[in-house]
């Protein structure tokens, strides 16, 4: 047996490495970081994979087609619109990771107002900045192979989804509520026992219920799960005596221009 | 026009040339460095920040002071405990509460943990393969494989410290206005002994591996800044102190300190008022603060010959190995001496007020500012990282860098450039969402009204 796996790490090693690129959008770096915090993993991974351009970790940049690119952050200047496109033709499978780049990210929240009150807002001289109106996911740009949900991604769903790509196989990603995990964890309900506002129900899986572990209730990291019903939810909210304000931020958050969660947080405006 | 470019071109009777890095490897962010070169002269340089804009100041304005440290966490994931740190002090000066006793140990310890993650990524896996003249650390790997094996094992108790306390490594989600959402048993934190016992010892190895690296002959007379503590070295509080007789409490920073919109950067440059440019970070810290260090600590300073200070900014790799290695010894002592809390937080009732909050990142100071309504919403904020206020530095530092090896082969010296600027761990995802001029709020609201 050991013999065996020995020969196969052997063969692996002497086929073509696929070549993985890494490429940053408007973001906060972490979701890449994590590639970095898989401290146990990372030698292992460049056994099998080529970095071949990953600039927060290497100045030497191998040129493209790239059998996978890993897409961070999300579009929110026109020249960034336009490297997407760039970025796309290089590569063979293309997924997008975290909050930003499914999503928007918390940037997206400048969705909701007027962009330019915003730059004046924080620089002295706003005609040094270029931005857009919106701060849109990478799928409203090119198409995605694959999008994996987080604010941060779990570095072991990252792992998981590399694995099953580079072996033709589909990403065991779960896209049900964060309530599933949590039921599995055999934690206290935190919105039952405590009346806590938790999005749970709501919210995909991904970080096996992290929040309600730590007596919180979840605020949304992982974005709308499949189906979600977020009226229900509101309604629920409201019935706690959370004003209309108040639901409109709880929906506004990382994920704010999720469709799902949009929809319902505009549904609360004034 | 052509024609009038090529008549200029030849009246020229020296040579022009632009050292030129379009896209910075090794740091976390979009950034580039430009070098215009005339004959021997330095005509322009520029550290340049492309990063785009995410107006975080902004969108901050109008939602509850709670929302804070989840939200501004969200500038960095490489250092979000500092933000959800600085935020946390300024909202809890503003609502008047002090938190004391275990949870202010505990706040320490997540500290402790952050500083030992991100010290160790830059100085081994970024900034390292510079000196040994390799592209990237698994490049590294391959003739140094313990080195970067040590270090990983090192990076990941660091993220140990913060997933246990915070939740997760990356954006901890139990930190709070007042404290915790849910405080470690005394078993949990015990659990930690052992590998911190293990990574003091190898953070040992690290300072003497890091002071055996071969370092470029550079000194400038800088004016360090950083905070300073009356009985530890500094993470969470202290005044604000510098070289050259600064010495303030965190209210004042603004009657301090200014910040100009340059067109090269979507980050501002951050300036001392009377004195210009000034350097934040581990070097600065060091300095100021060395004193406040363990013992093995400074015996190890001085055996790598810097423990009366240095002024050669390639020698950070040393300092935040030496800094990583006193994390880990108050870590431990943090560890061994917890005692649970009855409460996870103190109770915070919503008031009008500002507060003011300075950390030290693991990059250096981090300062942040709220205006509170009566309900605890936030009417204005202002957020000033690290890398925006060693801007200015890292320019005039390759002003001089560069002149001495202007006949370096071009590649060579550009990749020494790198290494200058890598010198200050930019964080440039963290400086590019910038900060408001006083003035610019004012006729704002002036108009909104």
């Amino acid at each position: 047996m050991a013999t065996k796996s020995k020969n196969t790490t052997k063969s692996a090693k002497k086929a073509r490495k696929p070549k993985l690129a890494v490429w940053k959008f408007a973001s906060c770096d972490g979701c890449q970081l994590s590639l970095l915090d898989c401290e146990d993993e990372l030698l292992t991974v460049t056994e099998f994979v080529e970095i071949a351009n990953f600039v927060e970790a290497s100045r030497a940049i191998a040129k493209g087609p790239y059998d996978i690119s890993i897409v961070e952050g999300s579009i929110t200047t026109p020249h960034d619109a336009e490297r997407i496109h760039q970025v796309r033709r290089q590569s063979k499978l293309l997924i997008t990771i975290g909050a930003c780049a499914t999503a928007g990210g918390i940037q997206a929240l400048r969705n909701f107002k007027d962009v330019q009150q915003f730059t004046s807002l924080v620089y002295a001289n706003p005609k040094y900045i270029e931005t857009l109106n919106k701060s849109t996911p990478i799928a409203d740009h090119v198409f995605v192979d694959f999008e994996l949900r987080g604010c941060p991604i779990n570095k072991y769903q990252l792992l998981e989804v590399l694995n099953a790509l580079l072996n033709g196989r589909k990403p065991a990603i779960p896209t049900y509520a964060v309530c599933v995990e949590c039921k599995r964890r055999f934690f206290n309900c935190v919105t039952v026992t405590q009346g806590a506002v938790c999005l749970g129900p709501v919210t995909q899986a991904g970080c096996q219920a992290l929040c309600p572990s730590y007596n919180r209730g979840c605020f949304g990291c992982y974005g709308p799960k499949e189906t979600p019903n977020t009226n229900s939810l509101s309604a629920h909210w409201k019935s706690l005596g959370k004003s209309d304000d108040e639901i409109v931020h709880l929906f506004r958050n990382f994920n704010a221009y999720a469709e799902a969660f949009r929809k319902e947080s505009e549904a609360h405006e004034k | 026009m052509p024609m009038q470019r090529r008549l200029e071109k030849r009246a020229k009777p020296m040579k022009s040339k632009t050292l030129k890095v379009d896209y910075l490897a090794r740091v976390e962010g979009e950034g580039g460095i430009q070098v215009k070169i005339h004959g021997n002269q330095i005509k322009e340089v520029r550290f340049s920040i492309f990063e785009p804009p995410r107006f975080f100041e902004a969108f901050l304005r109008g939602r509850p002071y709670s929302d804070a440290p989840d939200i501004t966490a969200r500038i960095c994931g490489i250092c979000p405990v500092a933000y959800q740190m600085s935020s946390v002090h300024a909202m809890e000066r503003a609502l008047g509460v002090q938190v004391n006793g275990p949870i202010r140990s505990l706040r320490r310890l997540l500290y402790c943990g952050e500083w030992i993650e991100s010290h160790v990524l830059h100085a081994f896996l970024l900034h390292a393969p510079d000196f040994l003249g390799y592209e990237d650390a698994i490049r590294m790997a391959k003739d140094h494989a313990s080195v970067v094996q040590i270090a990983l094992k090192l990076k990941k108790i660091g993220n140990e410290i913060v997933t246990l306390i915070g939740g997760r490594e990356i954006h901890p989600i139990n930190v709070r206005v007042g404290g915790f959402y849910r405080v470690p048993s005394k078993k949990e934190i015990s659990s930690l002994v052992d590998s911190l016992e293990w990574a003091r010892d190898a953070a040992i190895q690290a300072v003497k591996f890091c002071s055996k690296l071969p370092f470029p002959d550079f000194e400038r007379d800088y004016e360090f800044v950083a905070l300073r503590h009356e009985h530890e070295y500094p993470m969470n509080e202290g005044r604000l102190v510098s070289n050259k007789g600064l010495n303030i409490d965190i209210p004042e920073y603004e009657d301090h300190f200014l910040e100009e919109h340059v067109s090269h950067s979507t980050a501002l440059h951050s300036i001392l008022k009377e004195r210009g440019a000034y350097f934040v970070g581990p070097l600065a810290r060091f300095n100021l603060n060395f004193d406040k260090l363990t013992p093995t600590a400074k015996e190890l300073a001085k055996s790598a010959g810097i423990a009366k200070g240095t002024n050669n900014p390639f020698k950070s790799i040393i300092v935040r190995a030496i800094e990583t290695l006193y994390a880990c010894e108050e870590a431990l002592k943090l560890c061994k001496s917890y005692e649970e809390p009855e409460r996870p937080f103190v109770p915070v009732q919503p008031r009008g007020g500002i507060g003011y909050g300075c950390t030290e990142a693991p990059r250096g100071i981090l300062y942040h500012r709220y205006r509170l309504d009566d309900r605890g919403m936030i009417l204005d904020a202002k957020i000033v990282p690290p890398t925006s206020q060693n801007q200015k530095t890292i320019e005039q530092d390759l002003r001089e860098f560069i002149p001495p090896r202007i006949k370096l082969p071009h590649d060579k010296l550009l990749w020494q450039c790198e290494q200058a600027v890598r010198n200050y761990d930019p964080c440039i995802s963290c400086s590019a969402h910038l900060v408001t001029l006083e003035f610019e709020n004012d006729q704002l609201q002036k108009r909104k009204v």
